[in-house]
């Protein structure tokens, strides 16, 4: 079942400005429930912008983007004259029922972000309140529940994403860079939103901190079901961590299937010059020579684990001959 | 690019985009002269072909130059109408229409002739002066090009005394910064709309009060910005203007002292045109 569908989906920054870009070109995406979606592709090739069309903080130039099978509102211009004529805006006097549908288009909008928590880059820079239990209960305070729920919620994102309970009544600001990142993640997940969007989540942390946050990201979707969309630059990471893979490159997408799927098209990977993982690499080699090895092999530990296992294989094997 | 550019600059490749911005600050003082010395109809002729020929030469698409305009139409309308029923002159145009005041007094419109040619007059001369000076200014110079030249044409007031390098270097700062800042201020209000935040509804004080969870991320990383700034200027050793280059020395080249000749022969020409008396000359 998809979650989310992208059809044709166009966007352009400053349209009828010298400074026009074209972000997204015609780009079709499919988003399977349940599962961890990498979305890999080089700087600038339109992987943010994307991400602010599934959560409405952006309106396609053209296109559709359908959750659960139903197109995200359009813009308030598209829908306002539609509107105007139905129920219950039809009684009303004009400029109060453009209020209306304006303020009912604004909840629609706030509704899809509480379903789809969107991670921006670099989430830091939005933490402001004093202490981090009040950051995180930012979101699920907007939701307007109550405070049993809300300290629940905050709390238990305070765990899925690996912040001890002690820092509770601690300044955001008195982290480290790896806590804040932490800090912001927890108060997206703290909405439990059924989707959870990451734009580049270990972009700037040190390889240990990209582990334990990917690490975390992947226990929190075993455990809630969720589905997760994980945006990177980085081939290693996504391998280790994404069950489907989609690849972008100058605005367009350009394959997008399984891990295995996708990385099974080394040459095409190679044009756009992504690289498929250096270990892969070296099994896919060593497979060509003969060697019987699995080919969906993306880490070091994963690759040393199969070699002993062919080793063992073959040590047993000799002998009987 | 995008981010060092804003306000109206529009990148083309034009002899006037390559001038040097000096250059261009001079021949906008000029142009201004010009067009408060235009006094008669030729001379309005002129000039008006003149800026057309600056719109041209610039390669500005021609609806961006009318559209900067169009804020000022009230204005012109306004000026215009006080030219038309105000002046007094010789030629009548209109019977003497007397309009009875409720207030007892009856005012009488009078019309002449002299008074539609100072309204055309002076819509023009406001057109002709906002093309030119924005052409040569806001369109074709980034606003840091434009605080370099005016910092070299003003230094020799640092003779009494007056810290030109420090206004500048504090104006291109600033400048540098308002692009960077409206990015910023996008960013964080994105990632607050999508933790739900709500900037539209509830009366002022609700609205006001919505605006925090972006106003303190966005002065904390302004401090931030600044202390870096200066940590950065300083690894430098940057200590005021005394004794720095630049890496882009501006040029004055044989092609910008021909256009200000060009305009200097031009003004001295609108003011013996003015001595002519053909058709009408504004007083
Ligand atoms: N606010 C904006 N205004 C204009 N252009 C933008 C803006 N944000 C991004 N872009 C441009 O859109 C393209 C895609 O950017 P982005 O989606 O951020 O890519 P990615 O996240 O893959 O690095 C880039 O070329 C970028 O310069
Ligand atoms: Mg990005």
């Amino acid at each position: 079942m998809d979650k989310i569908l992208l059809r044709d989906v166009c966007f352009i920054y400053g349209k009828g400005t010298p400074f026009e870009k074209c972000a997204l070109d015609h780009v079709n995406l499919s988003i399977k429930s349940g599962r961890i979606t990498g979305i890999i592709g080089h700087t600038g090739s339109g992987k943010s912008t994307m991400m602010m069309l599934l959560n409405g903080l952006a309106k396609p130039t053209s296109g559709s983007v359908l959750i659960d099978g139903y197109d995200i509102q359009s813009r308030p211009q598209d829908v306002m004259q539609e509107w105007l004529l139905k129920e219950p805006y039809a009684g009303m006097r004009r400029s109060a029922a453009k209020r209306a549908i304006k303020q009912e288009i604004e909840r629609r909008r706030r509704q899809l972000c509480f379903r789809v928590g969107l991670v921006m880059q670099y989430p830091e820079y939005q933490l402001f309140e004093e202490t981090v239990y009040k950051d995180i209960a930012y979101g699920p305070s907007n939701m307007g529940l109550s405070k049993e729920e809300i300290r629940d919620r905050v709390l238990s994102a305070m765990r899925q994403s690996g912040l001890s309970e002690k820092l509770c009544e601690v300044s955001p600001f008195d982290l480290s860079g790896g806590q804040k990142r932490r800090v912001a993640i927890a108060g997206v997940i703290a909405m439990r939103p059924e989707v959870l969007v990451l734009d580049e989540p270990a972009a700037g942390l040190d390889p240990q901190g990209r582990e334990q946050i990917f690490g975390e990201i992947r226990d929190y979707q075993r455990e809630t079901g969720s589905t997760v969309i994980l945006v990177s630059h980085s081939m290693e990471d996504m391998a280790q961590y994404c069950d489907d893979l989609a690849v972008m490159a100058h605005s367009k997408m350009i394959l997008q299937g399984t891990r295995e799927e996708v990385f099974a098209q080394t040459d095409l990977l190679e044009t756009v010059d992504l690289d498929i993982p250096q270990i892969t690499k070296l099994i896919q080699k060593l497979r060509q020579r003969g060697l019987n090895l699995p080919a969906n092999i993306y880490t070091v530990d994963g690759a040393v684990a199969a070699l002993r296992q062919l080793y063992a294989q073959t040590e047993t094997g000799g002998r009987e001959e | 690019m995008k981010s060092v550019v804003f306000g109206q600059y529009y990148p083309a490749d034009s002899f006037i985009h390559r001038m040097d911005p000096r250059a261009k600050v001079i021949l906008s003082v000029l142009f201004i002269v010009c067009t408060f010395l235009c006094r008669n109809a030729v001379s309005f002729f002129l000039m008006t072909a003149a800026a057309l020929c600056l719109v041209l030469l610039s390669r500005i698409p021609v609806h961006l130059v009318l559209r900067s305009i169009r804020p000022l139409i009230l204005i012109l309308i306004f000026t215009s109408l006080i030219n038309v029923f105000m002046t007094k002159g010789e030629m009548l145009l209109t019977p003497s229409w007397n309009i009875p005041l409720p207030w007892g007094k009856t005012w009488s419109i009078r019309i002449y002739a002299e008074g539609l040619w100072n309204a055309a007059f002076m819509i023009l001369r406001i057109f002709i002066l906002l093309i030119g000076t924005s052409i040569f200014l806001s369109f074709t110079t980034t606003p840091i090009a434009m605080t370099d030249a005016l910092e070299q044409l003003f230094s020799p007031l640092k003779k009494i005394k007056i810290p030109v390098h420090d206004i500048a270097m504090m104006t291109t700062i600033a400048l540098r910064f308002i692009p960077t800042l409206l990015e910023e201020t996008e960013k964080i209000m994105n990632a607050q709309k999508a933790r739900g935040a709500d900037f539209i509804s509830g009366g002022l004080i609700k609205r006001a009060k919505a605006l925090l969870p972006v106003l303190i991320p966005l002065l904390i990383s302004a401090f931030n910005r600044a202390y870096e700034l200066a940590t950065a200027m300083e690894c430098r050793c940057y200590n005021g203007g005394e004794g720095r280059t630049r890496l882009k020395v501006l040029q004055l080249r044989f092609s910008d002292v021909l256009a200000i000749l060009f305009l200097i022969a031009f003004v001295v020409g609108i003011f013996f045109l003015n001595r002519l008396g053909l058709i009408y000359t504004m007083k």
